[in-house]
C-alpha cells in the first residue's frame, strides 16, 4: 500500500492522522478554551472525554442513532461541567485539585458503568469520501474526513466570534479577567464560570464521543491517552484564541500520527518513543511560549493555571 | 517570585491554614481545642460523607453497602495476610504521596508523581542489573540511589522549568509521566528486553538474592520502612526547619518570601527534586522487592492515588502515613470485592474520586466548626455589609 505513493506515504498518512486523531482535541480545546476565559480551568476533562465516549457508544448501540450518542455524551459532558462549576464555587476549594478528582472520579465511572459494553457493536458516525477523484486507495482513506471533524472547523471561528463579539462572550470575558467588575456590574462571577464550564463540558464530551464513535470506534477502557490533560496545556499554547486552538489541534493530532504512519511504511524502531511525541512537543511548546518574568496579554488574569 | 507570577494567588488551597475563627475570650480553651482536631474531624467526617455517596451508588448496583463495607474491610485489615497486602501497597503510596505534599508546601501542585516512579524504576532495574555480582548491599544501595536520583531530576526538571521558565508544573508534571511511561515502553521493548519475556516486554530479573527482603517478623518488604522515613524526614524538614520555615513563607506569600530574601526560585527547585526523589525511590522498591524487573506494572496508578493520599493527608507529610494505610487497604480489598460482589477494579476509582471531591470541598468547612464565633463573624459580616451600603 505504501510502496504505490513512495516516500509520500509518510506526509499523507499523517495528514489523515491529523485530521483524525486531532478530532476530539479540537473539541476538549475548544470547550475548555471557553471554560478558562472565564477564569476557570478544569482538568477534569479527561473524565468528561471518558465518560462521553462510554455514554455515546452506550447510546448509539441501545438506540441505534451514533448521533443521538453524540449529543448524550454532550449532556454527560455538561452535568460534570456542573458538578465542577458547583464545587469550585465554594469558598477555598481549588479549581485544579477538584480536576484532577473530577478526573479519577470520571474515568472509574465509565469504566464501571462501561463493563458490558466491551464487547456488543455500535452503530458509527459516518464520514464524507472527499477522495473519490483518486485513485490510490490510501489518498481515499485519507480524505475520508469524518464530519465531527467538520463541525469542529466550522465551530472554532463561530466559537470565537461568539467570545468577542456577542453580549455573552463579553460577559464570560469580564468574568475571567477581572471578577470584582464583574460583580461590580451585576453578574454572578460563580454562574457565570459555572455555565462556562457546562459549555465546556458539552464540547468535551462529544470529543469523547469521537473516540468512541468513530476512531477508534470501540469502547474500551484504553480509549483516550491523556487527550483531556494535552487539551488544557493546548489552550496555552494557542493564547486562549479559538481558532488557533484548531490549529494546535491539527498539529498535535499531526504529531501523534507520526509514530504510525512511519511504522506503516516499515520504520518501526522507536515506534514507542514516538508514542510520546505530542507529549514532548506540548511541554517543548509550553517551555517556549511561557516566561518567567511575564504572563502572555491573552491570558485571562483571573486564571490560576498559568500564573 | 514576582516576576514569576505578577498575580500572587492562593497557595493552591491545599495546605490552607487560613486563619481559622478569632479566638473569643473564656471559650478560648475550648476553641482552642477544637482547633487542634479540627483538620481530623473534618477528614472523619469527609470520610463518613463518601462512604455514603458510594453506600448510594453501590445501592444503585442492588448490593448491599454494608455487606460491601464489611467485606471491604475484611480484605484490607481483616486477616494477617490481607494486612500484610494493605502494608505493601502503602509503601509506594507513602512515596508518591510525598511527590504532591512537598511541592504543595510552597504552592506547587505537582501531579507526575506516576512519572518519577517509573523513571526510578527503569534507572533502579538497570543498575540492579549492571552490578548483578556486586553482592545484594551494594546492589540495593546502588538501586536505591540511582532509582532517587533519577526521580529527582525528573521532578527536578519540573520545578526548574516553574521557578525559571514559568511553566505551568502540574501539566508540565502530567505530561512528563506520558513521555516517562512512553520513555519505558521504548526501553523495555528494545535495547533492555528479556528474550524470554514474550507476553509482557520486561528487563531481565534483577537476581532473586539481589531482591529487597522483608522485615523480620513481618511479612512485609523493607519499602515500608523506606516509605515511613521518608514521611518523617519530611515533616522534620518541612515544619520544624528554616529549610521548611521558608517553604511554607513562599507557598503562604511568594511575594513576601522574596521581599525578605528568600531563594524562592532554589527552594523551588530542590524541594521538587525531593519530591521526585521520594516517588523515584517507590519505583525502586516496586522493582526491587514485588517485580524484581522493570515492565509495565510500574504504570499501575500509584502515582495518581499519591496524590489522592496527599490531599487527604492534607499535605502533611506525617498524615500521609495513616491515610496511605486506609487508601492501600481499599486498594488491598478490590480483590476480594470482585471475588464477592462481581465488583469490577473500577469501583475503587469511584470510591476514590467521590473521596477526593469530597475532601476538597471539606476545605471549605475549616474555620466553620467553632459554632461560637462563626456566629460572631456572621453578625459582624452583617455589620461590615450594613456599613458598606449605608
Amino acid at each position: 500500500m505504501s510502496a504505490e505513493l513512495g516516500s509520500w506515504g509518510v506526509p499523507v498518512a499523517v495528514l489523515a492522522g491529523a485530521i483524525r486523531v486531532s478530532t476530539p482535541f479540537i473539541f476538549v480545546s475548544l470547550g475548555e478554551c471557553i471554560t478558562e476565559r472565564s477564569g476557570r480551568v478544569n482538568l477534569g476533562l479527561e473524565g468528561t472525554l471518558v465518560m462521553g465516549a462510554m455514554v455515546g457508544y452506550g447510546c448509539s448501540y441501545l438506540s441505534g442513532s451514533p448521533w443521538l450518542g453524540v449529543l448524550a455524551a454532550g449532556l454527560v459532558g455538561v452535568l460534570l461541567g456542573a458538578v465542577h462549576g458547583f464545587l469550585c464555587g465554594r469558598p477555598r476549594v481549588n479549581d485544579i485539585a477538584v480536576g484532577i478528582g473530577l478526573m479519577l472520579f470520571g474515568c472509574g465511572l465509565a469504566f464501571f458503568l462501561g463493563k458490558p459494553l466491551i464487547q456488543p457493536s455500535a452503530a458509527r458516525l459516518p464520514a464524507i469520501p472527499f477522495g473519490f477523484w483518486s485513485h490510490s486507495p490510501q489518498i481515499e482513506d485519507a480524505l475520508r474526513v469524518n464530519v465531527l471533524f467538520l463541525l469542529g472547523v466550522v465551530l472554532a471561528p463561530l466559537v470565537s466570534f461568539a467570545l468577542k463579539r456577542t453580549r455573552w462572550g463579553l460577559i464570560v470575558r469580564t468574568v475571567g479577567e477581572s471578577a470584582e467588575a464583574a460583580r461590580a456590574m451585576g453578574y454572578d462571577v460563580n454562574r457565570v464560570r459555572t455555565l462556562a464550564t457546562m459549555a465546556g463540558g458539552f464540547l468535551a464530551g462529544i470529543g469523547g464521543s469521537f473516540l468512541s464513535l468513530f476512531y477508534p470506534g470501540s469502547w474500551n477502557e484504553g480509549l483516550s491517552s491523556g487527550q483531556g490533560l494535552m487539551a488544557v496545556a493546548l489552550v496555552i499554547f494557542a493564547r486562549w484564541d479559538p481558532v488557533r486552538c484548531l490549529y494546535a489541534s491539527l498539529l498535535f493530532g499531526g504529531a501523534s500520527a507520526l509514530g504510525p504512519a512511519l511504522q506503516a511504511v516499515g520504520v518501526t524502531k522507536g515506534y514507542y518513543l514516538f508514542n510520546a511525541a505530542p507529549y514532548a512537543l506540548t511541554l517543548l511548546i509550553m517551555v517556549l511560549s511561557s516566561s518567567a518574568t511575564r504572563t502572555s496579554a491573552d491570558q485571562p488574569a483571573e486564571l490560576t493555571v498559568a500564573r | 517570585m514576582s516576576q514569576v507570577s505578577p498575580v500572587p494567588t492562593s497557595p493552591a488551597g491545599a495546605s490552607g491554614e487560613a486563619p481559622s475563627a478569632r479566638p473569643v475570650k473564656g471559650r478560648a480553651a475550648r476553641t482552642s481545642m477544637l482547633k487542634r482536631f479540627e483538620p481530623l474531624i473534618i477528614s472523619l467526617a469527609a470520610i463518613c460523607v463518601t462512604l455514603l455517596l458510594f453506600g448510594v451508588f453501590l445501592a444503585f448496583d442492588r448490593l448491599n453497602p454494608l455487606e460491601v463495607y464489611e467485606v471491604m474491610f475484611r480484605g484490607a485489615f481483616g486477616t494477617s495476610f490481607s494486612f500484610q497486602n494493605t502494608l505493601q501497597r502503602s509503601a509506594p503510596l507513602m512515596l508518591t504521596a510525598l511527590c504532591t505534599a512537598l511541592p504543595m508546601q510552597l504552592g506547587l501542585l505537582v501531579i507526575g508523581g506516576e512519572g518519577a516512579l517509573v523513571v526510578g524504576g527503569v534507572s533502579a532495574a538497570v543498575v540492579g542489573l549492571a552490578m548483578k555480582d556486586a553482592g545484594p548491599y551494594a546492589v540495593l544501595s546502588a538501586m536505591l540511589f540511582a532509582g532517587a536520583l533519577s526521580g529527582g531530576l525528573w521532578i527536578g526538571l519540573v520545578g526548574t522549568l516553574r521557578a525559571y521558565r514559568g511553566v505551568n508544573e502540574t501539566i508540565s508534571s502530567l505530561l512528563m509521566s506520558y513521555i516517562a511511561i512512553a520513555l519505558m515502553n521504548h526501553l523495555v521493548e528494545g535495547a533492555l528486553r528479556d528474550p524470554e519475556s514474550l507476553n509482557k516486554p520486561a528487563t531481565r530479573h534483577i537476581g532473586e538474592a539481589n531482591m529487597l527482603g522483608p522485615i523480620p517478623d513481618l511479612d512485609v518488604h523493607w519499602g515500608l520502612v523506606y516509605g515511613l522515613l521518608a514521611c518523617l524526614v519530611g515533616f522534620v524538614l518541612m515544619k520544624r526547619t528554616t529549610f521548611g520555615f521558608a517553604a511554607a513563607m513562599t507557598g503562604g506569600n511568594t511575594r513576601a518570601a522574596l521581599l525578605s530574601g528568600l531563594p524562592v526560585r532554589k527552594l523551588m527547585v530542590l524541594t521538587c527534586f525531593l519530591a521526585g526523589a521520594a516517588a523515584g525511590t517507590a519505583g525502586m522498591v516496586e522493582v526491587a522487592a514485588v517485580h524484581g524487573r522493570a515492565n509495565a506494572s510500574l504504570a499501575s496508578g500509584y502515582g495518581y492515588t499519591g496524590i489522592l493520599v496527599a490531599f487527604v493527608a492534607r499535605q502533611n507529610p506525617l498524615g500521609v502515613i495513616p491515610v496511605a494505610l486506609l487508601l492501600g487497604g481499599i486498594g488491598a480489598s478490590g480483590g476480594l470485592l470482585q471475588r464477592t460482589f462481581n465488583l469490577p477494579d473500577a469501583s475503587v476509582n469511584v470510591l476514590q474520586g467521590i473521596l477526593f471531591m469530597v475532601i476538597l470541598v471539606s476545605e471549605t468547612l475549616y474555620g466553620k466548626l467553632d459554632l461560637w464565633s462563626f456566629a460572631r463573624s456572621a453578625t459582624a459580616r452583617k455589620s461590615v455589609r450594613a456599613g458598606a451600603a449605608a
